[in-house]
């Protein structure tokens, strides 16, 4: 009742929505990078939309299931084939014991999350199962995932297929991720240090584009573009920073703190990008160009609701969809 | 008398506020975020997230979406500062010090100290007096930032404030003891860091196997005592390794 590790990939952690309720001291809430699509994955299936799941980067890891699953990718496409046959992003998959999943291409975006009907057997660390490799805890074993690691299966799955040559069969419906994910510039509202920005630094934010720097990871984004300069000139006290987080860098560059971002920082706060934005830069990569937008406080959490009534919507049609398919088995 | 602090709100981000109580580095107001972060943490305020204490300010993180289902206003963040107005309100701060004082042990040998003969040179002081000024004073746990567990403690004797290293090391190792400007504190991992390296401790400054992980908490008072290198290493191989 497992999937196994046949190859490990570049990055493969376990994550769900963070850790939150410890950042007093220090531990970062961490978490997946693109929740939407940690939360249509699980749709999917039928899971709880916050179920841990696991999120890879590219290369991604292969994966031999050693029993029957219904599972689901989301988020980026990396071009997944299960035993040679194409498995699309965005649909619930009936895999067979025995088939490998592998993942060819970095087609679109720059994180996939794999979900199956049920969830993964794991142990919490701080009512999280999110991975915190600094600390070594959470997740699986408090590290990336490794060849012949096993992640066993909450439930069992008798998704068996009547063919029994058939190792996977891609069920017929999908969804539309597409009001999920914010398109063109990144919005943001404006940060304590804000109007610390000269008149042309504030221009500039919203009107130049910004290059994602190869040093970008799971902490925050480094960007690069034409530099932005503050009347701040002495060190700041340290305050708490947020998912989000724009930080301006002495050297006049933006930061964008991400999901393993530090729980203080002493840097200017030029903004803060939206929550709603979060998903759509979380599948943004090196090399990547955005640009930013302006909002204010009250328009980011109408923009962040209507999300919420779109998922919620999405999570209905998906457990219609598959009490009509597979009646009360699910 | 003591009475509900002065503050002021500002969004920090669409899904969490930062409440401001003064300004600069100063254990009185200090003591004030502490005690408001206890006082707030009690309330169990719906929606929030995480409650997370600094120098001089107080940041709630709540959760956004389910707050927009469930109250009645036009935003979330103008429901969120009139509940935490009302708190705080009726909250008087902790005007006794209720701090508990840990105590930490320090090998300042040289092997285990790469910046402490610079640091005392730049000072024009001895090794022994930048030893004896580190261990007199009765540290402030301002916050805990950075690294999980790791303690931002002040202020140093004006005799060893000391500017971070230009170019920070790669890699420091975890118990190390360091000065950064008039902080000080330890690192409680490996990690990458810039400040001067003048002892290392070998406690367990994170124990990711306790319910209470960190040694040291905001508010608390710390009191470093120096050891030799022989009761360092006999300390540390009694320390559960990792």
């Amino acid at each position: 009742m497992s999937l196994r590790i046949n190859k490990s990939g570049l990055l493969d952690t376990i994550q769900d929505v963070g850790r939150y309720g410890y950042q007093h001291l220090g531990i970062n809430p961490g978490g997946v990078m693109d929740t939407t699509a940690m939360q249509i994955a699980n749709a999917l299936v039928g899971n709880d939309l916050n179920e841990a799941i696991v999120e890879m980067h590219f290369p991604a890891a292969e994966i031999v299931f050693e029993e029957h699953a219904l599972m689901a990718l989301s988020g980026a496409d990396f071009a997944a084939e299960i035993n040679g046959e194409p498995v699309p992003v965005l649909h619930p998959v009936i895999v067979q014991k025995g088939a490998t999943l592998k993942f060819k291409q970095n087609q679109s975006g720059a994180r996939v999350y794999l979900a199956v009907y049920g969830g993964y057997r794991l142990t919490d660390w701080l009512q999280s199962y999110s991975t915190h490799l600094k600390v070594k805890a959470g997740g699986f074993e408090g590290r990336a995932l490794q060849k012949n690691d096993c992640l066993f299966f909450k439930e069992l799955q008798n998704y068996s297929l009547p063919n029994t040559e058939q190792l996977c069969k891609v069920l017929h419906w999908t969804v539309n991720a597409d009001s999920l994910y914010m398109t063109g510039a990144v919005q943001f509202i404006p940060g304590a240090e804000y109007h610390a920005l000269d008149s042309k630094s504030r221009q500039r934010l919203e009107t130049a584009s910004f290059n994602i720097l190869q040093q970008s990871d799971r902490m925050g984004y480094r960007l690069q573009g034409e530099s932005v300069s503050s009347s701040i000139q002495k060190e700041m006290i340290s305050t708490a920073v947020t998912r989000g987080t724009i930080q301006l860098l002495p050297d006049g560059q933006l930061i964008i703190l991400m999901a393993d971002h530090q729980t203080t920082g002493g840097y200017p706060r030029v903004g803060h990008v939206i929550s709603a934005n979060l998903p759509a830069l979380a599948q943004k990569k090196a090399g990547d160009k955005i640009s930013f937008q302006k909002i204010d406080l009250s328009a980011a959490e109408e923009i962040l609701f209507a999300q919420e009534r779109n998922l919620q919507q999405l999570q209905n049609a998906c457990n219609f969809r598959l009490q009509e398919y597979f009646g009360n088995k699910i | 008398m003591a009475s509900a602090p002065s503050y002021h709100m500002y969004p920090c981000g669409d899904h969490a506020v930062t409440i401001e109580l003064g300004e600069g580095v100063d254990g009185a107001i200090n003591q004030k975020v502490i005690s408001l972060f206890t006082y707030l943490k009690k309330q169990a305020l719906k929606g929030v997230k995480d409650i997370i204490p600094a120098y001089h300010t107080v940041t709630i993180v709540y959760d956004t979406a389910l707050l927009k289902k469930e109250i009645q206003a036009p935003t979330v963040y103008e429901w969120i500062c009139e509940e935490i107005g009302k708190l705080i309100n009726s909250f008087i701060p902790d005007t006794l010090d209720t701090a508990r004082t840990v105590r930490i042990p320090v090998c300042y040998d040289l092997s285990l100290a790469p910046d402490l003969v610079s640091l005392a040179d730049l000072h024009k002081i001895s090794v022994d007096e930048v030893i004896q000024l580190h261990t007199a004073t009765n540290y402030r746990v301002y916050m805990i930032g950075f690294l999980p567990g790791f303690a931002y403690m002040g202020s140093v004797h004006e005799k060893i404030i000391t500017p971070r290293k230009a170019k920070p090391r790669t890699l420091v190792p975890a118990g190390s003891v360091g000065i950064a400007g008039e902080q000080t504190g330890i690192y409680p991992f490996d990690s990458p860091g810039g400040w001067q390296l003048i002892g290392q401790t070998p406690v367990t400054m994170f124990d990711v196997t306790k319910e209470a992980p960190c040694l040291l908490q905001p508010g608390d008072e710390v009191k470093f005592y120096p050891i030799t290198l022989t009761e360092f290493q006999k300390t540390r191989s009694h320390e559960p390794s990792h």
